[in-house]
Parts: structure tokens; sequence; C-alpha cells
């Protein structure tokens, strides 16, 4: 359970707002960091945390992109092709990619290693093509790139197991200040703001 | 010419306080501390910086707006950039991580603000890994929390990840999204100055408007003002993608030319032809030839119909097919719109339709018609900008290249007729 796992950050995250609700979204993050996707439990989770309706979780799942309602590849490559980098060959280069893992657009391959989506810009649009994986960007790809990434990524997959670090796990760890760090009058600061 | 804003082009490692501090850093923050709120607005009123989103409205007048006295107010970064072709906030975020920091302390204290989110877009959180540092080092350092840098005041900064939506970068959006809502927009009144995050006055700013901030109030608004044009003062960050030799942020006076921009990329890869620019990523409409002398400010394509938005300059060749290029347009503003409204909602879908039938062959002169009233039916009738932005590459491209989208109608027309014809041939 996230609460058990991730006690002290989820403590510090929900200290960040006036209201619990806003941390809806950094624990949806963590949620399908753990799951893999927003199954049910897990956006009943989240809701149970931020006293939501879990409906109300279910539609945050599916306005946001990054949310995935079913089950995907352990590694998620989102190519953007929106128009900046289909000027740079990223329609070719989907392709490209489609036929190497042997899968369409929005497949998963049979191992369960990789799903394929294409995605609206990334911010990434003077290295294309490029493609975000599991929210790490990699960019002035070309087919020897590409090859060489899914290599790399099938390497780390057995290296790593249950292990591998990820980004939003990163991110997450920024929530709680360091102890020793921190001066002491700075750790109370969050909570005390009216008037202060 | 020395950065102003990307400073750590000059400066190496400038994402560590330590260096930040030896050049100059939190210098402006100090300055806006020994002052009182009213007079570092006017200090911002006075420099005429406007806002680096694309609106461009005055940063000061939007701060002053925050009623005086109000128990609870905040203030916002915007960092979801997520227009096509945008990628300037990130390279700020990811080296010149402080001077944010600064910019939204300075921000925090002229509206007395105690709480500061960063609202960064999810696809950031590989990238926001300097700023997170940076920030983690302010709360060390006594530059974050209470009574930053021995002043009375204090100040909590957090980061907050958006999850994939670019409706999020309109600013009532942003609110929402970042009180857990959907991340839909609102019909302004009420504005957030008035009543914004959790109901309390809220200012909602730009990243790279608040990179202007502390050099502003280090150096007075006449040195500001020094740079680019009388209505555009200051330096901009263009990024600069599409079919040039050199893509890339390029921090430039505002006013610098659309030619001088494509020339500093490089010129046109592969010694092609121009053909097009859209100035302001998919937000504002096609310029061709006729603009490329026209400036880079907020009124310098006025002439042309168009907008500098958040000076995305998407450079297309003579190579590409601007229903082509209408098309990817359509379909991102029709995946992102939010569906809260109904022109947009149905506008930009229908506007996909239409324009996938017409690129695809099967379209009708009619067609085009069509589209120019759908796009009729939601000019002024959305709830926010983004039903605007979405018909403005279609109604641009068709202005500009109308014999384009005449030819894919023929050719289509051409091809019916011939399949037609094979048919009633194989029937008989």
């Amino acid at each position: 359970m996230l609460r058990e796992k991730y006690a002290n950050e989820i403590d510090a995250l929900l200290a960040r707002f006036p209201h619990k609700k806003s941390a809806v979204l950094h624990l949806m993050h963590l949620a399908q960091n753990e799951y893999g996707y927003m199954s049910e439990a897990a956006m009943r989770e989240v809701a149970d945390i931020v006293d939501l309706d879990p409906t109300h979780v279910l539609s945050l799942a599916g306005f946001y992109s990054l949310f995935y309602e079913e089950p995907t590849g352990r590694y998620v490559l989102e190519i953007c092709n929106d128009l900046a980098c289909a000027l740079r060959g990223a329609d070719e280069f989907v392709e490209m990619a489609s036929r190497k893992l042997d899968i369409p657009v929005e497949g998963t391959t049979n191992d369960g290693m990789f799903t394929l989506k294409t995605v609206m810009c990334l911010g990434g649009c003077d290295r294309a093509p490029m493609l975000q994986c599991n929210l790490k960007f990699y960019e002035n790809l070309d087919e020897a790139k590409f090859e060489a990434l899914i290599g790399e990524l099938r390497v780390r997959a057995v290296e790593a197991g249950n292990a591998e670090p990820s980004v939003v796990e990163r991110i997450i760890g920024y929530a709680t200040v360091p102890e020793s760090a921190a001066p002491a009058s700075a750790k109370k600061a969050p909570r005390k703001r009216k008037g202060s | 010419m020395a950065h102003i804003l990307f400073r750590h082009r000059d400066i190496p490692d400038l994402h560590k306080l330590e260096v930040y501090l030896a050049n100059g850093g939190y210098e402006g923050l100090k300055k806006a501390l020994s002052m009182t709120p009213a007079e570092v607005i006017d200090v911002v009123k006075a420099s005429n910086l406007r806002g680096r989103g694309g609106a461009g409205f005055p940063t000061g007048l939007k701060w002053s707006f925050i009623p005086k006295g109000a128990p609870e107010t905040y203030v916002l970064i915007n960092t979801d950039e997520s227009e096509t072709g945008t990628f300037k906030d990130r390279e700020l975020m990811e080296r010149n991580p402080h001077q944010i920091i600064e910019g939204a302390l300075i921000a925090a204290y002229a509206v007395n603000s105690h709480l500061v989110f960063n609202y960064i877009r999810g696809e950031y959180m590989d990238a926001s890994y300097a700023f997170e540092e940076a920030l983690r080092e302010c709360r060390t350092a006594g530059i974050v929390g209470k009574n930053i840098m021995g002043s009375d005041f204090s100040v909590e900064f957090y980061t907050h990840y958006g999850a994939g939506a670019y409706i999020c970068g309109e600013e009532t959006a942003l609110i929402e999204s970042l009180a857990g809502n959907l991340g839909q927009p609102w019909s302004k009144p009420p504005f957030p100055a008035v009543e914004g995050l959790y109901k309390k006055p809220t200012v909602v700013n730009n990243t790279e408007t608040l990179a202007n901030v502390p050099g502003i109030l280090v150096n007075g608004p006449d040195w500001f003002k020094m740079m680019g044009t009388p209505d555009s003062p200051g330096m901009k960050i263009v990024c600069i993608s599409g079919h040039v030799e050199k893509p890339g942020n390029y921090e430039v006076p505002l006013g610098t030319t659309y030619r001088q921009l494509v020339d500093m990329a490089g010129g046109i890869r592969g010694g092609k032809k121009f053909k097009a620019i859209l100035p302001s990523g998919g937000s504002g409409p096609i310029i061709t030839e006729e603009a490329l002398d026209a400036a880079c400010s907020y009124d310098g394509l006025t002439p042309f119909r168009s907008v500098m938005g958040s000076a995305s300059v998407i450079v297309m060749d003579e190579t590409i097919d601007m229903v082509w290029a209408a098309l990817k347009m359509i379909h991102f503003f029709r995946h992102e719109s939010c569906g809260k409204c109904t022109p947009c909602r149905e506008g930009t879908f229908w506007m996909e339709r239409v324009l996938h039938r017409i690129y695809h062959g099967h379209g009708t002169e009619a067609d085009i018609k069509l589209l120019e009233s759908v796009a009729d039916n939601m000019t002024g009738k959305c709830l926010c900008a983004l039903g605007e932005f979405a018909t403005s590459p279609v109604l641009s491209s068709i202005r500009h290249f109308l014999p384009e989208y005449k030819a894919k109608v023929a050719a289509g027309s051409n091809g019916r007729v011939a399949q037609r014809a094979v048919a009633a041939a194989a029937a008989d």
C-alpha cells in the first residue's frame, strides 16, 4: 500500500497544500509508478488518502494523458509526432519504431516489455525525433539509436528486476526536506502561513 | 551580447547556488526586501515587462490587481509549457533555476504571498531535476522558508506536477488543476487576482516572465527598457524549430525580425526555399515571406494578422503541404480541447474531420467553406483562448494557400470520377 510504503513522502506532500485534494495528481503519479497503471484499486487507494470520491480520481485519470487506464508494457515509448517533430521526420520514426517492435501504435509487445504511443508536443522540438520513456526523454534519435535504446532497456529490465529507479520516485523524494539540512525554522514553515 | 535570461550560457554551473550567488544572484531579492511591496510593483510597472507566455499582459499591473491587505494570496509559476514548438522554460529550469526562484520570490513579496507553487508539466519531471535541487539549496540557505534572507518575510515554495494537459497552461485551468480538479478553464470574471486558487487572490506568471524580474530590480527599469522596442522592452527567448539548420532556443531583443531569426538558426535546412512560419506554435496564424521582415514583438505581426505569442517559431520549407500542416495542428487542438465548452469541443472535432477528408482527397469545394463556417462559430464563442487558437492555423493556411486546398479537392474529385468509371466498366 502506498500509504505505508511512502508514509513520510505522502505526509510531506499533504502538508504542502492548504487543501489536501491538491495532492491528488502527485499521488496518482505515485500510484501509477507503483502499479503500472491506474487500476481501479489504485484509484480507490488514492481517493482514500485525499478523501475524494473514487469517481473523481477516475475522471482525472481520463482527463490527463500521462495516466494509463489499461495495463501497459514495462516501458511506455511515447513518441512526439506533433507538427514541429514531424517536420524533422517523427512520422517516419514512428513507422520505423512500430516495424522494429512489430506492434502497432497503442500496441504492447508480447513479452510485455514495450508499449508504443504517439503523443503531443513534449518540448523537445529542437532535438526531434524524440520520445519519452517512463517520463525520461531520449532525443536526437534515429533508427540506430532507437535500436540501441531498445536493447539497453531490455538489459536494464533483467538487471534491475523490480528495483529500477524511476523519475517519479526521485521527484517524490524531494517532497521531504532533509532533516539534517533544514534549519529548525524552515521545518515548521509549511503549516504556518495565515497572517505570518 | 551577454545573455540576460540564458546567463548559464555565459556562466558555467549557474544552476548551483554558490555560483549563482557569486554572480550577483539574489541581489534583486535583497533589493526588493529593502523596499515596500508597492515600490517593487512600481519598479516592475515602470519597466513595462509584459507576460512572456503569449498574452503579453503587463506584469506589474497584474501584480497591482491583488487586493492590498488580503490575508492569503498565492503566486503560481506557469511552467506548463505545452505549446507545440515551445521549449524555452525547460532550458531555463534545467540550467538557470535560481533566476526563476528569485523572480518568483520577488513577486511573492510584492503581493504579500507566503506560498509559491511552480506548476510544471508532468512530462518535465525529469527536466526539473536542477530546479528541485535549487529549491532544496534555497531552503537550506534560508532563501526560502521562514524569515528569508534575514528579513521578516516568510515564504514557502513548492513544485507541483501536471499530468499531461495542454490546457493547464491557461491560468484558470492551471488553478483548477492545482486544486485537484480537471484542468478546465472558467469564464472570467472572476479574475484570478480576485478569486484564484482556493478562491483567494492569485498571481499566475510565466516562468520566463519571472526570470526577467531580478535584473529589473538590480539594474532598474531604464536598463530593461534599453533592450527591445518601446512597446516590447526586454529580451525574449525564441524557440526555433522545424526546417532550419540549427533549431534551438535563441535569446534576442524583442523587435528582432523573423528573417534574422531564421538566419540565426542557420537558414533553411538543405538549401531549400522558405515557405511559411507558425510564429506562435500552433496558436497563431501562419505567416509567409511578406512578413519575414516584421519584428518579433507584441505588435510586430499585427499588420500581418498574426501574433508573436510565446515566440515558438516553427519554420517550414517549400516541400511542406500546408493542408497536412493544418491537419497536424487541428489534430493537436482536438486532442487538447478540454471538452468543457461546446464550440471548442465540437468545433475542433469537426474541423479535424473535414480537414482529414480534404487531405485524403475526399473533400469538396464546399468543405473549404465549411471549415470557415465552423471556425466562425468558434471565434469569440469559446470559454478560453484555446478554441480561438485552434481555428487560426486552419483559417490562415486557407487565406495564404487556398490553391493548395483547391488542388486537393480537385485531385480528389478527379479520383472519384476515375473510380466511378472503373466501377462502371467493371459492372459492364
